[in-house]
């Protein structure tokens, strides 16, 4: 059998959405505030702290500067660690997914409903630093409301990422190696502290192919008040990572789980 | 109504051959059994048939539909009682049922009218909003089968249903799947206790090492495989009496063709009263001239044999020797059949 077909997509997906949303909604007072807590903490600690020593940031208090970043990197560690650890507990430890599958569900479908509930979750992340940085007066115009279809795309972007490590994944220990080698460098390298212009030549070629700091190129405009610049482009890499992980992770769930 | 039809199936890991031409049919309403030593492939048997793995070779027919090709649909009409508990520990037990039958596209108002029954056949009616891990191992083992059964299955599998289950909890499952039985509902089972087996089943295949090597009604494959009597020889340990007797060597010989194969009544007889001799020293000295076979394991001989008078007339009169004389079950059918080694 080739386990890297194209995915077959279908609205069975919804009812394992629905598993993760209840199990949620159950904890979703403290899992809220859990979500809040560290991206504000970051944002204000650093906003407020750093910004006090700095001039504007891009034309900008370096807090309003820190708000879309906040925003992306929020939605990011969301996802990622609903995709990584989340996931895996259901796959691995409970085996909730060899559950799910012995009912009319494919792994396909199976899959899917993971990626866009992790994606949901991201979005909710994203949406309640953009809600915070509104009210503290941080948002330019009504435009940092298209910055809502932009983390719930993001968040099925690093959603995705983060499902093909936990299809690799021998054990949680396992995605250290991805915060380490990837998720850190990414964040530092893709524009949500400093501008990524105050970066060497060559790591600024490496930001423009992370997907983190497509999401930030987007982001940063909305919330100044202005339309991005090549927003399509951006949107179709993003997408692109997108469709291209979800692919490769169920390739690989395929791989280990029907085998 | 359709059933499950399995032909020709192969399949192997790596180098090792895990399933070797398999072929069986379920007749509608019966409950099949399929019997094997751990690593014999019933599990694995399952998972081609649920569309779960790719057969190497082989057709497989479930529900009328095609597998792998169209297993998803088929399994709309099957319910699964898994090897290993997989109830979400995220839930309560009504909650599991609910969310169990959302992947079978259920109304959330039919689930919510089916549950309670559900719950109350599985003996779990006041549990409904129990937490998992407060449940014992057979209360698990019962809300599993009552999420199996959520979408009202025509078909079962259950493997090994009752593996781990205390006495209690496993006539509770017997009771249950008897049940189902009677609605007439088809029943898939792998076990290896073979008394659970020759319990439940109308038919079984056991298996070893991917094969079938005896396929028939409980009966049938007793029958067939061995002789219809067994006498346990054991030497009496330490040479000291062991208690009263239970019914005396002279009845015993007057009663010897034992009772209905379905309710062995063992019975105990031919203490000694001090000298010692091994079981499996006189196993090798004097056993084959009463015993069509005879098998030693440790300090015990099991002697097979048609005719048991004169073998129970000789241990009447031995001394440091006890035995049991019992009718031939399908445990001693699977042993001669998949040896006596330990497999892990
Ligand atoms: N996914 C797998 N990868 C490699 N070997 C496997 C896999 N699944 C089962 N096996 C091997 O196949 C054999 C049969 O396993 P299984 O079907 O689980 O047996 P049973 O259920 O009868 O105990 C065993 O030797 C087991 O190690
Ligand atoms: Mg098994």
């Amino acid at each position: 059998m080739n386990y890297f077909r194209p995915p077959s997509l279908s609205l069975r997906f919804f009812p394992v959405w629905q598993r993760n949303f209840l199990v949620w909604r159950k904890l979703a007072i403290p899992s809220i505030l859990g979500n809040l807590a560290d991206p504000m903490i970051y944002m204000l600690g650093l906003g407020y702290g750093i910004g006090t020593l700095l001039p504007e940031v891009g034309g900008v208090p370096y807090i309003a500067f820190l708000a879309a970043g906040a925003v992306c990197f929020s939605t990011m560690n969301s996802a990622t660690f609903e995709a990584l650890y989340s996931a895996f507990s259901r796959m691995q430890v409970q085996k909730t997914w060899e559950a799910i599958l012995n009912a009319p569900v494919s792994l396909d479908d199976l899959v899917l409903g993971e990626l866009a509930w992790a994606a949901s979750k991201a979005a909710l992340s994203g949406a309640a630093i953009l809600g915070v940085a509104a009210a503290l007066g941080l948002v330019a115009s009504p435009l940092a409301l298209w910055s809502l279809p932009l983390v719930f795309l993001a968040g099925l972007t690093f959603a995705a990422l983060g499902l093909v490590m936990t299809a690799l994944a021998p054990s949680y220990d396992f995605f250290m190696y991805y915060f380490t080698l990837f998720v850190t460098p990414m964040t530092l390298l893709s524009g949500v502290f400093f501008p990524v212009e105050q970066l060497p030549a060559a790591f600024q070629a490496l930001s423009a192919v992370l997907p983190l700091s497509h999401a930030v190129k987007l982001a940063r405009p909305l919330f100044l008040g202005e339309v991005p610049a090549q927003a399509w482009l951006h949107i179709a890499v993003l997408a692109g990572y997108a469709v291209a992980a979800f692919w490769l992770a169920l390739g690989l769930a395929r791989r280990r789980l029907l085998k | 109504m359709d059933t499950l039809s399995v032909e020709g199936l192969r399949k192997s890991y790596g180098a090792t051959a895990v399933l070797q031409g398999l072929t069986f049919a379920l007749r509608p309403g019966e409950c099949y059994g399929l019997l094997g030593p751990n690593g014999a492939g019933k599990t694995t048997t399952l998972r081609c048939a649920l569309g779960l793995t790719q057969p190497d070779a082989g057709t497989i027919r479930l529900s009328g539909l095609p597998v792998p090709e169209r297993a998803r649909e088929a399994r709309l009409r099957v319910g699964i009682v898994p090897q290993m508990d997989n109830l979400d520990p995220d839930f309560t037990a009504a909650e599991n049922l609910l969310v169990y039958g959302r992947y079978f596209g259920m109304k959330e108002r039919d689930m919510r009218e089916r549950i309670p029954r559900l719950l109350e056949f599985a003996g779990l009616a006041g549990r409904a909003d129990a937490k998992i891990n407060t449940l014992s191992g057979g209360m698990k083992r019962r809300l599993t089968l009552a999420r199996a059964l959520v979408n009202d299955p025509d078909l079962l599998f259950l493997d090994e249903p009752t593996t781990g289950l205390d006495p209690q909890a496993r006539h509770l499952i017997w009771e249950r799947l008897k049940q189902l039985l009677a609605q007439g509902k088809t029943v898939l089972l792998t076990t290896h206790f073979m008394d659970e087996a020759e319990r439940l089943c109308h038919r079984l295949g056991i298996m070893d090492r991917g094969r079938f090597i005896a396929e028939g009604s409980p009966r049938e494959v007793i029958a067939a495989h061995i002789e219809p009597e067994v006498v346990e020889v054991y030497g009496e340990p330490g040479g000291a009496p062991a208690g009263p007797p239970q019914g005396g060597a002279a009845k015993d010989m007057e009663q010897a063709q034992p009772a209905n194969e379905h309710h062995p009544l063992p019975r105990e007889g031919g203490r000694g009263d001090g000298s010692l001799m091994s079981a499996a020293d006189w196993a090798k000295a004097e056993a084959a001239q009463f015993a069509t076979r005879v098998e030693v394991t440790g300090e015990t001989a099991f002697c097979y044999l048609t005719e048991s008078r004169p073998l129970l007339r000789h241990l009447a009169g031995r001394q440091g020797l006890r035995y049991l004389h019992r009718p031939a079950n399908l445990e001693d059918v699977f042993l001669k059949l998949t040896g006596r080694d330990l497999r892990d």
